[in-house]
This record gives structure tokens, sequence and C-alpha cells, in this order.
């Protein structure tokens, strides 16, 4: 029992001084000067901008990568079209940007589009920026986060099996409504728990951002790039304020996480 | 016959919109990465990889990540074992607090921990009364390391434990093999599995860590400059070549310990 006491207290002890700890550190370090201080490191213009620019990115990115997510779980699951081997080599390549650094990701993109490129170039005459623009983070966070929903929502599938489907299908239903009556309703809490990863993931996402922007203050400065700013200008208040705000949206999105998870496990 | 011809259309144009994006957004980065790392022909490669900085800094990267996986196999067994096999208070608080680093921002994972071992801090000024320092040195890479790893061999030893049959153990302790015997012969080599694969994910993600490492590093070229750092680094100072170079020993690295991974999952689950 004294042993089984011993773990326990262990464990805890791990937990608290390697998580909980460090978050608490967080809240006093934005408080550091009072309210005054924090009020004022959230209402710089350039805080205000940046946590804007990151809601626009997370918003843009977690719709596009749900629809193409989804699909492409359908595809990679049900789909005859598609070869057996071709399947097995896709499934292989979709988790790529797990294994890819986000600053690696971020130097994909530069390479491809950024002004040196043959793509950028043309684009740059047209008038369009990508590389150092919202539409070259918006990329980067998209590649960074592509294989969440697919990973939620692919083993779902496999384990159901095609045979509703298939009956309603037989039963002369479109391929749109066996979606939205059949389908649908057997992955909707992978979706969502999903789509909580991949929201998280967006706020969240600095590496691959910070080589895309430039990191250009009140242009293409995100809410991460600007806390990263300002460690390195040794404003810390104002850092602690900004990563408050980032860390209670986190906190926020695991609540949900795990209530989504409890839901999942229901059906 | 109209309504079949627009179907057709309409999956036609979903599958081909749906691939296309696949083969712009993923395929086409990591190919150019490869192929840009490459174009100045193989020696001029091996150049910038065997560059002293370049090589260092992976040298670096792999030995403190290798450091900081082992931790964390530690720990991470342990912790799963008492989350499965303990019922106590706040078990499922702390289970839930597993996946924090996950949802934490690794800009502000960063920040924390420059916090908490930085020189006004107790640990920090704790540290330096011994007489060494660890902000900016190797201690606070690795911490940081740890920290962002921390939920992969939780996570991946905790389904093994639930699977594991209760009458192997008991099997074991009535034909009077002790408590540690049992664990070491029976319970340890269900969890193997696990744990190497879990071990494999946090190293791959602590050779990619960016964010985290950049803010308690230091960033001194030679001595706590890592390779993702040294990426960014080389970018910033307009070198691309040198920085695909190292990318690609990285990001292949990384390629093959994710496909060993899935591919000891796979066998499994046959």
């Amino acid at each position: 029992m004294t042993i089984r006491r011993f773990w326990i207290g262990l464990t805890t002890l791990i937990f608290a001084v390697l998580l909980i700890v460090p978050l608490l550190r967080i809240v006093q370090g934005a408080f550091d000067d009072g309210w005054s201080g924090f009020s004022a490191g959230i209402s710089r213009p350039e805080a205000q901008h940046a946590l804007l620019m990151t809601g626009i990115i997370a918003v843009c990115v977690t719709v596009v990568n749900t629809v193409f997510g989804v699909m492409l779980s359908l595809y990679l699951v049900r789909a005859n079209w598609l070869g057996k081997r071709l399947k097995a080599v896709m499934n292989a390549i979709v988790d790529l940007p797990f294994a890819v650094s986000p600053v690696i990701g971020g130097l994909m993109i530069v390479l491809l589009l950024g002004p040196d490129s043959a793509v950028g170039a043309m684009l740059g005459r047209a008038g369009v920026d990508i590389v150092y623009a919202l539409p070259g983070m918006i990329l980067a966070t998209l590649f960074v986060t592509f294989p969440i929903v697919i990973r939620e929502v692919m083993p779902v599938l496999q384990e159901v099996g095609s045979q509703q489907e298939e009956a309603a299908h037989m039963m002369g239903a479109y391929a749109w409504t066996t979606f939205w009556r059949v389908t649908w309703p057997l992955i909707r809490w992978s979706v969502v728990y999903g789509v909580i990863l991949t929201v998280a993931r967006c706020l969240g996402e600095f590496g691959a951002v910070l080589v895309v922007s430039g990191n250009i203050i009140n242009k293409t400065q995100t809410a991460t790039t600007l806390v990263y700013q300002d460690v390195e200008n040794f404003d810390l208040t104002a850092a602690n304020s900004v990563a408050l705000v980032l860390a209670a949206a986190s906190v926020l999105l695991l609540l949900v996480m795990e209530w989504s998870k409890s839901r999942k496990e229901v059906h | 016959m109209t309504n079949m011809l627009q179907s057709r259309w309409w999956s036609w144009g979903f599958r081909s919109t749906v691939m296309l994006y696949f083969i712009i957004l993923i395929v086409c980065p990591i190919a150019g990465i490869y192929v840009q790392s490459l174009s100045g022909g193989f020696q001029a490669f091996a150049d910038n990889v065997t560059e002293a900085l370049a090589w260092k800094s992976v040298i670096l990267t792999v030995k403190l990540a290798v450091i900081s996986t082992i931790i964390n196999a530690a720990v991470g067994t342990l912790a799963a074992w008492v989350l499965v096999r303990y019922r106590f208070p706040g078990r499922s608080l702390l289970n839930s607090l597993v996946d924090l680093p996950f949802a934490l921002p690794t800009a502000v994972i960063g920040l924390m921990i420059l916090l908490l071992l930085g020189p006004r801090s107790w640990i920090g000024s704790g540290a330096e009364a011994l007489g060494t320092t660890i902000l900016f040195h190797e201690p606070a890479i690795v911490v940081a390391m740890i920290f962002v790893t921390f939920p992969f061999v939780i996570r991946a030893v905790q389904p093994m434990l639930e699977e594991l049959d209760a009458s192997e153990e008991e099997a074991a302790y009535t034909m009077g093999a002790s408590k540690s015997r049992t664990f070491f012969r029976v319970i340890l080599p269900c969890m193997m599995p696990g744990i190497v694969s879990g071990a494999m994910l946090a190293f791959s993600r602590a050779l990619a860590e960016f964010g985290a490492v950049v803010l308690v590093a230091g960033n001194i070229p030679g001595r706590t400059l890592v390779a993702s750092v040294y990426i960014f680094g080389e970018i910033e100072s307009d070198n691309p070549a040198g920085a695909a170079a190292v990318s690609v020993l990285l990001l292949t690295l990384s390629l093959l310990i994710l496909w060993t991974v899935n591919f000891v999952r796979r066998r499994r689950a046959r």
C-alpha cells in the first residue's frame, strides 16, 4: 500500500511541477504590473492586430482542412477508383506534415512561392503576394494541420464498415443523401474532435508562420510571433499578457476536447 | 439521363479537386525541398551538411533529443501505469492534463520555461548559487523538449496496459513469482511496444521542435544552436541552400522514424 501511495504521489508531483506550475507562472507573469500591465499588453494596437490575424488564419484553415480532410478520408477508405497500392502510398504521405519541423514547412513554401522562385515571380508581377503576406501564412498553417482531421476520421470509417452506406445506396438514396443521413452521424464526433485539435494547432502555430510571414508588425504578425518578438525585446509583461490569452484559449479547447472525447465514446 | 451525367460530373470534379489539393499542398513542397537541396549537385549538398556549425547543430539536436526521450520514456511509463492501475481522487484531472502540451502554443511553452528557469526565479538563482546556469544552456533545451513531447509515451502505453489480460498476471503470482519478477517478465514486455513507439514519436518531435527551444536556448552557434534554429537562421541570412540541406537531413531522419512506427503498428494490428 505504501508503495502504491509513493507512486501516486510521485506522479502527481511530476504533473504539478512539469505542467501546472509553468501554467500558473504565466498567469503570475501577466499580472506582474497588476491589471493595468495586463490590459496595456493586450490593448496595444499590434496585439489587437496579431490576435485578429491569428483568428482569421484559424477560421480559414479549419474550414478548408475540415472539408478536404473529411472528403479525402472518405476516398482513402471507401473509393474503389483508387488502387490499393496507391491508397497505401497516399496514406503514408498524409502523415508527412507531422514529421516535418514547422520551420522546414515554412521553408518549403518560401522556396516554392517566394519572390526568387518562378511561380512567386510570376504571381508578384500579377500583383499577388504570397510569401510575407496572409495567403502564405494560411498555406503554411494548412500544410501543418493537414493530417489532423484525416487521422481522427479514417479509423472510425474503417471500423464501422460500408454495409449501412451500401444498403442506403441500394435502396436508391443519392450519394449526397447517403452521406448526410448515414455516414455523417457516424463520424460526427470524430470530426468535431479533429476540428478542435486543428483550431488549437492553428492558434499555436509558430515556426512555419514565423518563416513565411517575416513577422512584420501590424501586417503579418500573429499572436505567437508577437510573443516571440516581445521576449526578444525583453518586454516580458507584454509577452505574458498575450501568452495568457493564448494559454486560456488552449485550456478552454482542452476542456471541449475532453467533452467531445466522452461523446465520441458514447456511440 | 441528364441527372446521372450531372452527378458523374460532380463526383469527377470533387475527386480531382481533392487529389489536386493533396498533391499541391503536401507532395509538391516536400519534393521541392529535396530538389532544391540537390540542385547544386551532391557535392554542394554534402558541403552544406558537413559545414562545421551545421553539423554541430545536428549532433547537438540528436544528443539532447535522445536525453529527453529517455527521461520521457521512464516518466511516461510510470505515469501511464499510475493512471491506468490506480484509482485515486484527481485521477481524471491528471489524465486530461496529459494533453496540455499538445494544446498549448509552443511559443507560450518557451515563455513559461524562460520564466521558470530565468535568473530571477528561485530555480535559476538556486542553480546560480550552485555555480551552474540552466537557462540558455543545454539543460533548458532538454526541459523544453521534455515538456513538448510529454504526452507521447503516456498515450502510447495506456492502451497497452488497458488491454493486458489480468489472468496472465494472476497466473504468474499463483505460480509463485514475486511482484518484481511479474513486473519485469509479464507486464513490462506487454508495455514495451507502446514505450518504443511512443518514445520514437517523442524523439522525432524533439528533433523538429522550434518554438519552445528558440526562446530558451540562447542560440549560440556551435554550443546551444539546435538544428531547427540553425535552419531558421540560414533562412534569415538568405542562404536557402544551406537551410534546405540541413532540412533534408532532419526530414529524412523523421520520415524513417515515422514510417517505422507505422510499420510496427500495422504488424501488431495483424
